[in-house]
Parts: structure tokens; sequence; C-alpha cells
């Protein structure tokens, strides 16, 4: 049963997608016109697309940010965080 | 009389563990080793609050048995983690790896129940040395190694909780019991981000030794290093109670203490940057441990009633959702026998029960509404804000975002989609696990859901309860379902934007036990290198300073024994052989010259007889 709903939204990949997209709008259109604000802790809270953008944007900056630290020479050349699987073998 | 009837359930789990290898095998084992840990559990549920099993030892007064609310609800959840963990392993014919397990669990409860430092000690190491088993019965080839690493590390954290609880007890004039660590000298708490230089030793060693075993970096290489490496069963308990544990023990000794609060953040972060770089599934979930642990260690340190609350409700959920997870990813070894992800893929078609458990497991710690870690995470970051640390809220926050990029999107998806890199063999043996994984999987993913879903069944265990009642009235408002909502979905329109960027890549990660691993080899080559050089200078110095003169004293003396003492000794020698050569003439052989010679012989005697 699982599997064939897996199968039944891959197959439909595209419209899945869509709906996705849809559903963000709504969610940000919500968050704008009827969410009650008064629990925010800070004034920048207030701004629409304010957590999206939050969201977004960290995830994009952890992603980058990782993978420079990973694959950055460090010390001058030969040593990188991300290192061969037999690095502790040698 | 309360008192004596009062069990510890850790003399249960022990006793029990004891018991194991005289059970004999078949339906009867497996019914033996459920019902010990629901034994423990229901112990623990009916234990009305109070002290007991206290004893008197040599000059001290040892308290086994404090129950209140923070110990009832932590000895609650381990208890209940307990039999979740054994009902996964109850596949496992080896009875020792039970009793490893069950030991530790016994030495978390003793730690949980304790009363005074000297108890805590006790128990800290029985965790410390049960679990090394755990590592050490997995038989790989980096089983033996990483055990010995693990234990030297705990031992040091061990060595240091020792160093502080003695100086404590110097410096406080014998008070021991398990308190909140306050200054000695002024009243104030130990310590404080403010006041960093004011530390007294004592409670800064104390702490040291919990935030070792709660992996905080610098201290936490040890974590992802050993809970990769463990047998399957054995990282689901490991994955729950030593780092849970020391949050327990930050909790009642170090709440408010400053420092904890900027350390907990980057744990935070610093799990999630490592968790991006990770090709092991279970490291990733290891290094996420850090990164959850590093909520619950801010908690104690923003030290308010909401944010101790937070902390011991982001505990309780986190150790069934980390254990769910750890069950997810350990099924997939244990049946293909590869965790990495540029090993698998695709695996939904084969194991999907085990992914539903396992998104289950990622939507809790993603915090997503009606999920574990919705009701639980955000009582730290509200608790921030409302102390108006704004920053620890927003980087919590921005690390949250993070844990569903890994947890939520990076493992599902590399292990269940993606492309499918699934070498022939790996493919043919993938399928949902044996029922007894399956079902602690499932009793796992319903307490995920319930948490989420029905509140006060959490919230009335928690210690500060006129806060958490405040605190259940808004978690779920528009506002944080909005604001959850839109970081994490967002987040996910990220991950598939990046997804080239996050394609998994087979290497190793170096972390802080580079040190030590390197250290230990500095070690070899110090013997290898400087040791042996001074070795063979010492030798050769030896042999001029030394062994020359002994040689030429040697030497006169061989030369003296050669011509003195053998001259006498060859002196008498040789005047024997001329003796011998003489009388050998004498000897002619002929009877008659032979008779001549005695009776001259005779006759000569007799002669000298007579005239004398």
């Amino acid at each position: 049963m699982i599997i064939k709903l897996i199968d039944f939204l891959r197959n439909r990949l595209k419209t899945v997608v869509v709906l996705c997209f849809v559903g963000l709008g709504l969610l940000v259109v919500w968050d704008i016109i009827f969410v009650d604000k008064e629990h925010a802790h800070t004034h920048i809270e207030h701004w629409p697309f304010f957590w999206s953008l939050f969201g977004f944007g960290g995830c994009v900056l952890i992603i980058l940010f990782s993978k420079w630290f990973g694959h950055c020479h460090w010390f001058g050349g030969k040593f990188t965080i991300m290192a061969p699987e037999d690095y502790y073998d040698k | 009389m309360i008192n004596s009837m009062w069990v510890h359930p850790s003399l249960i789990l022990i006793l029990g563990g004891l018991g194991l290898p005289f059970v004999a095998r078949g339906p009867l084992r497996k019914m033996y080793l459920v019902a010990i840990p629901v034994a423990a559990f229901l112990f623990t549920y009916f234990m009305p609050h109070g002290t007991y099993a206290t004893t008197n030892f040599m000059d001290w007064t040892l308290t086994f048995g404090r129950v209140d609310a923070l110990s009832k609800v932590f000895a609650y959840i381990m208890t209940l983690m307990c039999i979740i963990g054994t009902i996964y392993g109850l596949h496992v014919d080896e009875d020792v790896q039970h009793i490893a397990a069950w030991f530790y669990v016994a030495g978390s409860l003793g730690v949980i129940f304790a009363g005074d430092y000297l108890v805590v000690f006790l128990f800290w190491e029985l965790m410390a040395f049960a679990s090394v088993f755990l590592v050490w019965f997995r038989r790989g080839p980096k089983s033996l190694a990483t055990g010995y690493r693990y234990l030297l590390v705990h031992t040091f954290g061990g060595l240091l909780l020792l160093a502080g609880i003695i100086l404590r007890y110097k410096a406080t004039g014998g008070d021991l019991s398990f308190n909140l660590l306050t200054d000695v000298a002024n009243g104030q708490q130990g310590f404080s981000f403010h006041n960093i230089f004011n530390v007294s030793l004592p409670s800064f060693l104390i702490m040291l030794g919990f935030i070792l075993n709660a992996g905080v970096p610098p201290l936490h290489a040890w974590l992802p290093d050993a809970y990769g490496e463990a047998s399957v069963p054995a990282a689901v308990f490991m994955c729950a109670f030593t780092t849970k544990t020391a949050i327990y023990a930050l909790a009642r000794s170090c709440a408010g203490m400053d420092i904890l609060v900027p350390l907990g953040v980057v744990m935070s972060l610093y799990g999630v940057v490592y968790a991006v770089l990770e090709n092991d599934s279970r490291r990733l979930l290891a290094y996420h441990i850090i990164s959850q642990v590093g909520y619950m260690v801010a908690g104690c340190g923003i030290g308010t009633a909401m944010a101790i609350n937070g902390a011991v409700a982001h505990a309780f959920a986190h150790i069934l959702y980390k254990g769910l997870l750890f069950m997810g990813c350990g099924s997939v070894l244990h049946m293909t026998g590869e965790s990495k992800f540029t090993e698998l893929g695709g695996l939904y078609r084969k194991m999907p029960r085990t992914f539903v458990f396992t998104m289950i497991g990622g939507l809790s710690i993603s915090a997503f509404p009606l999920f574990s870690g919705f009701v639980s995470k955000s009582m730290i970051i509200s608790a921030g804000f409302e102390e108006h640390l704004y920053w620890v809220g927003f980087l919590l926050t921005l690390a949250s975002a993070g844990t569903f990029l890994h947890t939520g999107l990076k493992v599902p998806y590399f292990i269940w989609f993606g492309k499918n890199s699934c070498c022939k063999e790996t493919w043919e043996k993938a399928a949902d696990p044996p029922w007894n994984m399956q079902l602690a999987m499932g009793i796992a993913a319903f307490f995920c859901i319930f948490i989420g879903c029905y509140i006060p069944y959490l919230y009335n265990m928690l210690p500060f309860q006129e806060e958490a009642h405040h605190y259940a009235q808004i978690v779920y408002s528009s506002y944080h379902v909005s604001e959850t909502l839109q970081i994490l979905l967002f987040t996910a329109v990220g991950f598939f934007l990046l997804l080239k960027k996050l394609v998994p890549e087979p290497t190793i990660s170096i972390d802080l036990d580079w040190f030590y691993r390197m250290g230990g080899r500095g070690f070899y080559w110090l013997a290898r290198k400087p040791i042996q050089s001074a070795d063979t200078g010492v030798g050769e110095g030896y042999r001029y300073l030394g062994l020359f003169p002994l040689m030429t004293m040697a030497r006169f003396w061989s030369w003296f024994d050669w011509n003195a003492i053998d001259g006498v000794v060859d002196g008498i020698a040789r005047s024997v052989r001329g003796v011998g050569a003489l009388a050998r003439r004498l000897q002619s052989g002929w009877l008659q010259a032979s008779l001549f010679y005695a009776a001259s012989a005779v006759a000569i005697i007799l002669i000298v007889y007579v005239l004398n």
C-alpha cells in the first residue's frame, strides 16, 4: 500500500510539485492576512515573509557554508575536513 | 515502612541481567527479556515522591533514592526506552549484549535517583564501563579501537568529575549533596558567562565532567565515533542514555550557569554543519544528537522554569525520536549490511515500513506540528526569547532548519529515494526487518505522534507545572504553527534546489578526535623515533662509558684468570700429569717387575718402621 502510494505520487511528480508550491503560497498568504502575531517576540518577526525567507536562507547558508567548510584546504593545502575513508588507516 | 518497600529500578535490571544466562532459550527467554524492563518501568511509574535507600558508608550518608518530579520524569523515559530498545534487540541471542545494555540503563537510573555526588560517580562509571561493551560487541574490524577510545575519553571525564567532587567536599566542609552547585565563597551560582574568571574550581570540574558526557564541543568527538561503530541494537541504547543522563545532571546541578548557553548554541550548529558532510547515516544521526542536545544544554544554561521544562521535555521527546531514527537506519544496516548513503538509495520498494517509521522520527526531530519535537523544542527557543536572548532564539531556530534539512530530508531521500547506488547483493538482501524490530519502531513512532497531539501527557510530567500549563495554551497558537511551517517548508525548497550540492560523497569527516587519534599515533612516533633514539643513545653511551671499562676490566680478569689462577690450577694439574707420566714409566706391565717394586716398597716401609 505504501509502495503504491509512493509510486502514484512519483508518476505525477509535476502535479505534486505544483501542488506543493500552491500550498506554500497559501501558507504565506494565510500568515500575512490571518495569523495573529501577538506572540512574536521581536519587531522583525512582524515583517511579511520573514520566517519563509529565514527558512530558505538558513537552509542555503547551512549547505553552502558546510560544503565550503568541508572542502576548504586548511593550513595551506593538504588538509581538508572531508578526508578519504582510509584516512586513519594509513 | 515505605522506605523498606522501595526498590531501586537499577537493582531490577542488574539482578535481571545476572539471571538471564539461567533462563532457557525459547519463548520463555523472550518473555523474560521484556518482563524485566517492564518491571523496572512499573516500579518507576508507581514510585511516590520522597527520599529512599539512605545508607551510612564510613563517614558519609549515601542516598540512592531521591524521587522528585525531575528525577521521575527522566527515570520514566529511560525505563520506557529500555523496554523499546530491548524489544528491538529481542532477536539477539548473546546474553552478554542484553546484560551490558541493562547494566548501562541501570547506571543511568542510578545517576537519576542519586542524592549525592558519590553515588552519582559510582553509577556514572558503571554507565561508561557497561556501554563500552556495547561498542565491542559489534566485533567489527574497528570496534576494539573505537571502544578503547570511548573508554579513555569517558575515564578522563570521570576523573574530572571525581576531582571536582573531592575538591567540593573539601571546600564545603563535607557537603556532597547532588543539588544546584553554588559557589562556596559568595553563595552565588558557581559559574557565569559575565563573570567567567570567578569560577570555583570544584564547580567547574564537575560541570566539565557532565558536559563531556553531554557531547559539548570540544569534548564531543567520542559520540559519532562510538555511535557510528556500535552494534545495531546497542546504538539504539547508546543514543538515549549517556547524553540525556548528562542533561539530567546539568539540570539538577548547573541550571542557570550562563556559560552553557553559548556552548549549547555552538553545539546545535556544530552538529548541523558536520551532518551536511557526513556520508554514514548513523554518524549523521550521531551528529544530530549533538545538535539536539545543544538545545537542552542551552535550556539548562538559561535556567528559568520554562527553560528547564523545555530541556526536560526535549530530552523526553528526543530519546523517543532519536531512538526511532537509530532503529530505522539500524534496520537498514541490519538487513543490507550498509549504512553509507553512497551505497544505498531507492529502497522504498524494499523497506517501505522502515521508511514510514524513519520519516515519523524525522518529522518529530524537525518539530513538525503534531509531532513530538514541536511541543518540546519550541519551549527552549521561547524561553530564550523571553529572557531577551534574541541571538540564542534565532540561532537555535536556524539549527532547527538544519535539522529538518538532514534528518527529515537528507536521510530519507538518499536511503529510500534518490539514485539507487545499491550493489546487487545489497538490493537482494534489503527487506523490512524482523517483527520485533518493527514492533519497537511502531511503539516509538506511536509515542512521537502521541506526545505531539496530546499535550497533557508530557506536560503533566514536567517539573514546573505552572509554566507548563501556561505554555500548553500557546504552543499550538496560529502564529507558532505558521512560523514553524514556513521555516520547515522553505527549508525543503532550499533542499530540492541545492540537491546536487548535497549528493553524498564517500569521505569521512575529520573531527576533533583527530587530536587524540593522531595524538595516539604521535605517541607511537614518539616511541619509535625519539624514545628509540634515546634508547639507542643510551645504549651507545653505555657502550663507551659503561661497557668499555667493563670490557677492560673483564679482559684484565680474563688475563688474571688465565695466567694467575689457572697458572696455579694448571700448575697442579701439570704436576699431577708429570707424576702420572713418571708412574706410568714405572709400570712396565711385567708381573715380576711389579712384584719387585711392590716387595721393595714393603721392604723400605718395614726398614723405616723398624729403624724408628
